[in-house]
């Protein structure tokens, strides 16, 4: 079983970042239906900065300062309610971790959860909340049960796990943001933070896919 | 923009540079008053308090002249403002309170919305791990935005102006943060708002409005960011209109005759003084009529949400405590108290 190493991290979030910066567009729409309106435009915005941050930096004290870096720059450059839960996902787990030059697929499942948790006890979203933990908690889940199948098979069930949950939040009432005065108007249409997580995911799974990583 | 015919059209060069260009032009005009801080987006009075707990606030772009218009002699020390309608981040939030730290601990005072909460929280998370000591004060006073028993969930929108008004004094008054933290809790505790949209206003770069009104409707509760509000309705000659706001304000106020209050008439950013000087006359009908006596008014508009339109009515509660406080003088560039 392959591991993730510095290098391939810095490029796998690379690639996750300009995927997300790709799907602004969609995001913008998705968000406009029941939100701001401005999660595409905050998170293009929050991984640009990451990207830049990523690119300038050449020397990385371990592979997790590769996630730290990214986390950090997100957290102090968007703002709003997803600076804080999209920078905690790749800062959270990340931050105070055991210095290592590597990831297996199983640290990348403990760092998920890890995020996972610091996202749910500052956000305070429960499953079923219409917010970003619907498509991240089951993706997290996924994680932890194929870890010891190896990393594309693992990313491959969180991505998928990722997407259902998406799916399902077309169906919820949101607690959160702007959409929970919606009430059941909110019913029918996605969460913008669950397409961002699921975007997430499937990028991964192809950055490592396509480097022929099992 | 199209819509309806009508072509939003937005004053600015681009719409990646609209809150730095909206900074550089801010702070070049009241050069007199504020410096900005040389990193993040933080507006800092040239005049800020010495040895007193510092009064910080902040929230999205988009609303001036709250946030970065209200930091001034009596009012708030620094602001720490975000993107459009999006809250600073915690190192705004950090950065910008740090530079007017006095070492008797920050108090901020911000609107509670969840991206505000979350960013606040860990910018004094970040404060206290340097030894700062930090308290806030979450502004709920929008009653049309969650019912009576869920205040925690209610948006903070004009009664802002009150709550800074009073934390400015009890500042001033040299208190320590304990005891300001009090002053303001109870200030943000006497003041209940309202508020009527009329049209929609729209982000820079955003190519739809902040919602959609028919026409002839009119949306009464709705949010500063177009949150949807409680009632859809027709077009009402404005005497109704503050009839069916104050009904709703006096449900939940509990005022009887004899008592003070103050009243702010505040503008969406497109409904003019002219409008809501009519409303007002009602208003203060309504409360002369049950013995309630104003103290003090005003019709402006403060707290705005691009060119929306529409206004809100806010009531702030006297008693002898926060009288002295509201009388303390206080002065910036977009709001003046003088004092009784």
């Amino acid at each position: 079983m392959e591991k993730l190493k510095i290098e391939q991290a810095k490029e796998m979030l690379i690639f996750v970042a300009d995927q997300i910066i790709a799907a602004k567009p969609e995001l913008t729409e998705i968000d406009s239906k029941i939100g701001d309106g401005d999660h595409g435009i905050g998170m293009a915005g929050g991984l640009q900065k990451a990207k830049d941050k990523l690119l300038k930096t050449t020397e990385f004290s371990g592979v997790y300062e590769v996630f730290e870096i990214t986390g950090k720059a997100m957290l102090m450059s968007m703002g709003g309610a997803s600076g804080v839960i999209f920078g905690s996902l790749f800062l959270a787990g990340a931050k105070g971790a055991e210095k290592k030059e590597a990831l297996s697929a199983e640290d990348l499942a403990m760092m998920m959860h890890k995020s996972l948790v610091a996202i749910q006890e500052r956000g305070k979203a429960k499953m079923g909340d219409k917010t970003m933990v619907d498509a991240l908690a089951p993706a997290v889940t996924a994680m932890e049960k194929h870890c010891f199948e190896g990393m594309l098979p693992m990313l491959k069930c969180a991505e998928a796990a990722a997407a259902e949950g998406l799916e399902k939040t077309k169906s919820y009432i949101a607690k959160f943001g702007r959409a929970k005065s919606l009430m059941e108007r909110a019913i029918g249409y996605q969460d913008a933070g669950a397409t961002s997580v699921w975007i997430i995911f499937r990028s991964m799974r192809e950055y490592v896919e396509s480097k022929g990583m099992y | 923009m199209k819509k309806r015919g009508i072509v939003m059209k937005k004053i600015i060069n681009h719409a990646d540079f609209v809150i730095p260009e909206m900074m550089e032009g801010f702070i070049l005009a009241y050069h007199n008053y504020y410096t900005k801080h040389p990193e993040v987006n933080g507006v800092i009075s040239k005049n800020s308090r010495k040895d007193k707990v510092a009064l910080v606030i902040g929230g999205g772009s988009g609303h001036e002249p709250i946030f970065s218009g209200f930091v001034g002699k009596g009012l708030a020390d620094a602001a720490a403002c975000g993107n459009v309608f999006a809250s600073p981040d915690p190192g705004t939030v950090y950065q910008t309170a740090e530079a007017v730290s006095q070492g008797k601990g920050i108090l901020f005072v911000y609107g509670n919305y969840a991206g505000d909460n979350l960013n606040f929280d860990m910018g004094e998370e970040l404060l206290n791990d340097g030894g700062i000591q930090t308290a806030h004060v979450r502004v709920w006073d929008d009653c049309a935005s969650a019912p009576m028993e869920r205040m925690e969930d209610r948006r903070g929108i004009a009664g802002d102006v009150f709550v800074v008004k009073i934390a400015g004094a009890a500042c001033d008054a040299g208190h320590d943060l304990q005891e300001v933290l009090r002053i303001t809790e109870k200030a943000r505790d006497h003041v209940l708002s309202i508020g009527l949209a009329t049209s929609p206003g729209q982000i820079p770069g955003v190519d739809q409005p902040t919602f959609e009104l028919g026409e002839n409707e009119i949306e009464y509760g709705m949010g500063l960011h177009g949150e949807p509000g409680i009632q859809r309705t027709t077009m009402k000659p404005a005497d109704e209109l503050a009839s069916v706001m104050m009904e709703k304000l006096l449900s939940e106020l509990d005022l009887k005759t004899g008592d003070e209050v103050c009243v702010l008439m505040n503008g969406l950013g497109s409904t003019t003084i002219l409008e809501m000087s009519i409303v007002y006359r009602k208003v203060q009908q309504i409360l002369s009529g049950i013995g309630v006596k104003v103290y003090d008014a005003d019709i402006n508009s403060y707290c705005t949400c691009m060119e929306m339109g529409g206004f809100s009515i806010s009531i702030l509660k006297l008693d002898d405590e926060l009288k002295q406080y509201y009388d303390a003088p206080c002065y910036c560039p977009y709001y003046a108290k003088e004092g009784k």
